[in-house]
């Protein structure tokens, strides 16, 4: 049960306008939105700065490896609406996936990213601080499906 | 004589360099393994970078190995001071995946227990809070309290702090027998306590003028940078998952969401105090209408999810907690990612306490109420 202005038909209406390049679905819970990685900046300050939209907090950032590609997750509300969208980004590369970096709209994302790229991999461009945060350097990329450590992980 | 006349005269034109100084990671105000970097000009900070991952135990990566009845048992070793609400996030994304609908029964006392963990919660903040900024009566106070609810725990779940009692489907066991009537005996004493803890620290003079004014995160940045539970609600920012995605028995029960724009030290402070009276509200409704019924659903041997992608939010004392779930329709999980609220709150600990003496950046730590495993995970 969401508490929002629009219905998630509505909503995926709306943002099926608005952004004509971007595949926008209903899911179970929440409207679901691919954009292209070239898009991805600005359509992430037209979520945000758009009234109808205003989607200023975002929830959580994931970074999924797939076969294929690296995909970023972006889960974003707006709390003058009360609606709830995931943006889902592909990165061409997945051995060497780069991205723009989404941190100077909404600040969270910044350390965000940073995980994300301590743990996957992902370049985020433009960034001001990319660093590793968890992880020392030269550790790899843990969450990568290929990651191998025969030392700290028991195979079942 | 006379040379340190000298000195003394001459003190405002001494050059000050900035300096470095490294908070932790085993400063007892870090509440754990937290290292702060703190950019010093005499005792003004002027900027904080924060250091973590002392204690990243990989559970996001461990989770893709193991089944999803195994996985609750580690999120409980997040944010340890709200183990029971972490293990329902996971119990209620598997029920949502499922399409489950659990009995009445559990509704009840998984919120029951939600709203017993965030006194247990908030009583340790309170203890520690006094503490840090060297109150010690405080600390005495809140773990006699605490223990109450412990005790409570211990006798329905068998474990005092990672309870581990949620399971897909529904609990591990039914309740005790004595649980009801010691609930509202606990309740019917801790409301005579809690008037007591603002006598002690709340009207404190000294308290007062520490958290006052201090520490201001304004409204727009609680939401940029994703400030949830108290301390952002302390901003004015609406973000309790409990009021707007209800789960569980919350949409059935009266209680507020507790705000307040100013946005200081103290009004974070006041909050949790506020937050405690209404966890007392929603006990009481529900604590005499625990319908009949079962305390969990059959589910099948091996947990199997379709495939597909399932995301459940609930609001644990810190904040917002998440849990996002892929699944490619095998036994365990393709990806699982925790949304901790710890990891945000923390990071914008460079804009409230920038400005202040280093003595406030441990009382503005204090209201954000961290844990450090809930943070590294």
């Amino acid at each position: 049960m969401i508490l929002s202005d629009m219905t998630k038909e509505e909503l995926q209406a709306y943002l099926t306008g608005e952004f004509p390049d971007a595949a926008v679905s209903v899911g179970k819970q929440y409207v679901e939105m691919v954009v292209k990685a070239e898009d991805l900046h600005a359509a992430s300050q037209k979520l945000k700065s758009s009234p109808e939209l205003s989607f200023d907090y975002l929830i959580c950032l994931t970074g999924v490896d797939y076969p294929e590609k690296m995909q970023i997750v972006y889960h974003l509300e707006s709390t003058l609406h009360r609606h709830v969208v995931v943006m889902k980004c592909d990165t061409a590369d997945r051995n060497e996936p780069k991205i723009d970096t989404v941190s100077d709209i909404w600040r969270t994302a910044k350390y965000h990213e940073r995980e994300v790229y301590d743990l996957l991999g992902v370049i985020f461009n433009n960034h001001s601080d990319l660093r590793r945060l968890f992880l020392e350097d030269g550790w790899g990329f843990p969450l990568r499906k290929d990651y191998k450590d025969e030392v700290r992980i028991v195979e079942r | 004589m006379s040379e340190l006349k000298e000195i003394i005269i001459s003190s405002d034109k001494i050059h000050t360099d900035q300096y470095l100084v490294n908070m932790g990671p085993q400063h007892p105000s870090t509440h754990g393994v937290l290292r702060l970097l703190v950019q010093l000009e005499g005792e003004i900070v002027h900027h904080i970078q924060p250091h973590v991952g002392y204690i990243h135990s990989g559970i996001e990566k461990m989770c893709e190995a193991i089944s999803y009845p195994q996985i609750i048992h580690l999120t409980d070793r997040m944010d340890y001071l709200s183990a029971h609400m972490n293990n329902e996030a996971v119990a209620l994304c598997v029920e949502n995946a499922l399409q489950v609908e659990v009995p009445d029964r559990v509704k009840y006392i998984r919120t029951i227990m939600d709203e017993l963990s965030r006194l247990a919660s908030h009583q340790l903040w309170w203890c520690v809070m006094g503490m840090d900024l060297g109150a010690l009566t405080t600390f005495f106070y809140g773990l006699r309290d605490r223990e109450h609810i412990l005790d409570i725990f211990e006798e329905t779940c068998g474990a005092r702090l990672t309870v581990n009692y949620n399971v897909p489907g529904g609990l591990m066991f039914d309740i005790h027998p004595n649980f009801q009537k010691r609930v509202k005996d606990f309740l019917k004493e801790f409301k005579k306590k809690l008037p007591e803890y603002d006598q002690l620290l709340s009207d404190n003079v000294i308290f007062r003028e520490r958290t006052n004014n201090i520490g201001y995160l304004s409204l727009e940045d609680a939401i940029s940078w994703g400030v949830t539970g108290p301390s952002g609600r302390g901003s004015g920012f609406s973000c309790d998952v409990r009021k707007h995605e209800p789960y569980s028995a919350y949409p059935l029960v009266q209680f507020q969401e507790k705000l307040d724009t100013k946005g200081d030290s103290f009004t974070r402070y006041k909050l949790r105090i506020d937050e405690m009276w209404e966890s007392i509200r929603i006990i009481e409704q529900l604590i005499d209408n625990i319908p009949e019924g079962d305390y969990a659903v059959k589910m099948k041997g091996v947990i199997k999810l379709p495939e597909g992608e399932f995301y459940q939010r609930v609001e644990t004392a810190r904040g917002e907690f998440g849990v996002y779930i892929i699944s490619d329709g095998k036994k365990n999980p393709y990806r699982v990612k925790f949304r901790s609220p710890g990891f945000s709150n923390l990071f914008a600990l460079n804009k409230m306490a920038a400005g202040h003496k280093i003595a406030d950046l441990v009382a503005i730590m204090s209201t954000l109420d961290l844990v450090i495993p809930d943070i590294d995970r």
